[in-house]
């Protein structure tokens, strides 16, 4: 507004221009916006695709006897998005848009790990009786997904201390 | 391996709608009842949870079409629809936040409410598709 009213030596934007200034406006947001969704989108793809593969080589070399492919996305994706966050955060070292950041985090990390899978797949292994493998799919994710942000919010606070670029 | 490439399609356009909804799920949940709880990634997380839960048991009951509507549907939409690494990296945030009973809270809350929720799908989806009794 100020650059405009200044440019204008009568002081007063005209009507018409105000209203063109609040389009605009509103049409980068929504610019803005569709491009989170877009990249949120793309970056699921991705996470998504990787996890089913995961998922296939968990099946065909580890047995389907417990749910290996949806822990290993899960505490992968929970170690990157801690590192990721901490590292591209404020005081990081690495900078990102907000674009970038969900693109990855909401994105990606989203994408690849699952916790519908996690909750059905521990839910089916007590359908067939077995509470063991059952209870030890519950407390095994529970301790490494949280260990694995924690270690990855860990080595990235290291990282952003390190002196250089 | 035609296959396998068929499948991650399949998984691919289930996931290219998945992880929007619940961006978009998360963020109005999240703005509605305010942001000191992740109660946006609750809500993604036990909503998808029941929804497998329905369809496992439309699948075990031989309801469900085919291994390619799984890939969309459950791996494709539900996979990427839920997620593990925020609910990791909030209640990391919670934790060192201090707010340490509000991080427990999430721990207990996500895994009490989700794994609920999958039960209580397969048992109304076995009961509305009378197959498959729990």
């Amino acid at each position: 507004m100020k650059p405009l009213e200044q440019a204008r030596p009568g002081g007063r934007t005209l009507p018409e221009t105000e209203a063109k200034q609040k389009d605009g406006a509103r049409w980068r947001t929504a610019r803005d916006t569709a491009l989170i969704y877009l990249a949120v989108s793309l970056g699921s793809v991705i996470g998504s695709v990787l996890r089913a593969i995961a998922s296939m080589a968990a099946l065909a070399y580890l047995g389907p006897d417990f749910p290996w492919g949806t822990l290993f996305v899960n505490v992968l994706g929970s170690f990157v998005i801690g590192f990721y966050a901490t590292l591209t955060g404020p005081g990081g070292r690495v900078f990102a848009g907000t674009r970038q950041r969900q693109f990855v985090m909401a994105g990606i990390c989203g994408g690849f790990t699952t916790f519908s899978m996690f909750s059905l797949e521990t839910f089916l292994l007590v359908q067939v009786g077995n509470l063991p493998a059952a209870g030890l799919n519950i407390g095994a994710s529970i301790v490494t997904w949280l260990a694995a942000v924690w270690l990855g919010h860990i080595l990235a606070s290291r990282l952003n201390r390190l002196g250089g670029v | 391996m035609q296959d396998v490439f068929q499948q991650l399609v399949w998984v691919a356009l289930g996931s290219v709608l998945g992880g929007p909804a619940r961006y978009f799920v998360s963020g109005f949940v999240g703005r509605r009842v305010g942001e000191t709880f992740p109660w946006g990634t609750v809500a993604v997380n036990v909503s998808g949870a029941f929804a497998a839960g329905m369809i496992a048991a439309a699948a075990i009951g031989g309801v469900f079409p085919t291994s390619v509507a799984w890939q969309f549907a459950v791996t494709g939409f539900l996979g990427s629809y839920t997620t593990v690494s925020s609910f990791s990296l909030q209640t990391l945030a919670l934790a060192r936040d201090g707010q340490i009973m509000r991080a427990g809270g999430n721990v207990v809350l996500s895994l009490a409410l989700c794994l609920s929720a999958v039960a209580l799908g397969y048992i109304s989806g076995s009961a509305a598709l009378g197959v498959g009794a729990p």
